[in-house]
């Protein structure tokens, strides 16, 4: 490119420089590609028979959308839909409370290495186990019931919170701590007035956005014998009664739609 | 000014004042007696017998789960390569449905703010706030069991994933250059070529990459409401109560979501 002249170049279409630059990697993974696609697509097995058997089925379910029935399993309905708000609050609220020391623990500016390094594998196991995985596994042990759902989503719940409030703890802004730890506070006052609130307004936002996740998460855990909507759900989808089912996927819809929005004003509020 | 007075007559400073205080309180209390309420009817629906019996019906469970049967694994290779075509298929297909989706919600590229940005946000909003278990659930239901279910479960999960985070991305563009392009006289679709692709190319690879990793956690219990996978051995080993197996796929499970995340955080790396 240093070399070419304006005179060389003149004449020339201009081309757009190219996402990789590299030719050889460039092309490797184009092809590469390609051979993976093709052998995927190969080894997918779509019985066309059955999908195009199913397409009435399914335009019978989006047009139910529009005639979704609300009342003939309404006290079914209305009892899933209680119980996963009741998993909701209760797992989020212990799931913060639990997270806070350990993300405490877990941000190394705050707490010594051991503690870190157990901590942060608490986090880690958290997160990278499956929410239904370990529904399954809580069912297996405690039993059916919403008791199970609460533990899974209490959970899930730590492996987030706690991983997000460590990371915004290490960002946070040391003078003020500092500041406070000048004062001769004990470590307790520290955290409370040097840490807390620098990191008060994202741990709101996060924990509302935590709720958000946590209701959308309690509506499948009843699939598994977890407690709340997703056994109506599941039912519902059993006996192809698609009113029922569009019914409730709407409760959940609109449900999502309102947490959304008051966490926007919470957030707006708390920032 | 919040101030009180001790028993002595001297002013005290305090952070809120008394009607500030009493509000915060009453906040407390409502929310602690909505927090016992709903832990009561967890409580009710809980058979506490199988609680206080749960130490040792875990110590069972592991018991009979250790050691993992390490030869059911010549039966999790293909089931294994289906769960990784789910993600990687379904990912493309988000994509593909997502990035239009994008367009249409991006307060700067949609064709009409009135009319068809509200339909691409509620086509995001519902589309992200059912779970991808419930999608496989449907399709199952519709289009009858297997790999091809999974796949359109989680590309429809995704878009509304994958079009918001783009269209965020589209909104935040820089202006300057999209007018640049224009005044060269370039059509509408010029313009998006040339002004606005090269612009959030690299938040779509990101975002790609991010979903894909996503994906693959997902598409490994798909399996479980029929949609192909290895979900399907986990479900079959639930039901015969074969533990060994069942360890066995959690640590494949394990393994494939520790690989997907190393495989995303290093391409994502190379590309930002």
């Amino acid at each position: 490119m240093t070399t070419a002249t304006l005179d060389d170049r003149l004449g020339t279409t201009w081309k757009k420089p190219p996402l990789i630059t590299n030719p050889a990697l460039r092309w490797g993974l184009f092809v590469g590609a390609a051979i993976y696609l093709v052998l995927a697509v190969t080894s997918l097995d779509v019985n066309w028979a059955r999908v195009a058997e199913g397409m009435s089925r399914g335009w019978a379910f989006i047009t139910s959308f529009f005639n979704p029935d609300f009342t003939s399993r309404g006290s079914d309905i209305w009892d899933g839909i209680l119980e996963s708000i009741i998993i909701t609050i209760t797992s989020t609220v212990v799931g913060i409370l639990i997270s806070i020391p350990i993300g405490l623990g877990a941000a190394r500016n705050i707490a010594p290495l051991p503690v870190y390094l157990v901590c942060r594998a608490i986090v880690a196991l958290s997160r990278a186990l499956n929410e239904i995985i370990v529904a399954i596994l809580l069912v297996a042990i405690f039993g059916f019931g919403p008791l199970a759902g609460f533990l899974t989503l209490s959970f899930a719940t730590i492996g987030f919170l706690a991983k997000l409030l460590a990371e915004d703890i290490e960002e946070m802004d040391k003078v003020q701590a500092e500041a406070i730890r000048a004062t001769g506070s004990t470590w307790l006052q520290w955290i409370n007035y040097g840490v807390q609130p620098q990191v008060m307004p994202r741990l709101i936002g996060l924990s509302m956005y935590r709720l958000d996740i946590n209701f959308r998460e309690s509506a499948v855990l009843g699939l598994v014998g977890a407690g709340g909507i997703g056994a109506t759900l599941n039912t519902a989808f059993d006996r192809y009664e698609f009113d029922t089912a569009a019914a409730i996927l709407l409760i959940i819809i609109v449900t999502v739609m309102a947490l959304e929005y008051l966490s926007g004003i919470i957030r707006a509020k708390v920032q | 000014m919040p101030v009180s007075t001790d028993a002595q007559g001297a002013k005290i400073w305090q952070l809120r004042n008394r009607k500030q205080t009493l509000i915060r309180w009453a906040g407390y209390l409502a929310a602690v007696a909505i927090f016992m309420w709903c832990w009561q009817r967890i409580s009710e629906a809980t058979t506490w017998f199988f609680v206080w019996d749960a130490p040792r019906i875990a110590a069972d469970i592991g018991g009979r789960a250790w050691p993992p049967r390490w030869s059911y694994m010549d039966n999790l290779w293909e089931p294994l390569w289906d769960t990784l075509n789910m993600a990687t298929l379904g990912t493309l297909l988000a994509l593909v449905m997502a990035v239009p989706v994008a367009f249409l919600a991006a307060r700067n590229t949609t064709p009409s703010a009135v009319f068809i940005r509200p339909v691409a946000l509620f086509i995001i909003v519902a589309t992200r706030s059912i779970n991808s278990l419930i999608w496989a659930l449907l399709l199952v239901a519709v289009i009858g069991p297997g790999v091809f279910a999974g796949l359109l479960a989680i590309a429809f999960r995704s878009i509304g994933f994958c079009a918001k985070l783009l269209y965020e991305a589209i909104e935040e563009i820089d202006h300057t250059q999209v007018e640049a392009i224009t005044a060269t006289g370039a059509s509408r679709w010029q313009v998006m070529a040339y002004g606005i692709v090269p612009q959030i190319m690299p938040a779509f690879a990101g975002i790609s990459v991010f979903r894909w990793d996503i994906n693959i956690r997902e598409s490994t219990v798909l399996g479980l409401v029929g949609a192909g996978g290895i979900g399907l051995q986990l479900q079959s080993s639930l039901n015969t109560l074969a533990w060994p197996q069942v360890t066995l796929i959690l640590i494949v499970i394990l393994a494939a979501v520790v690989i997907g995340e190393w495989v995303s955080a290093k391409v994502r790396g190379a590309i930002i």
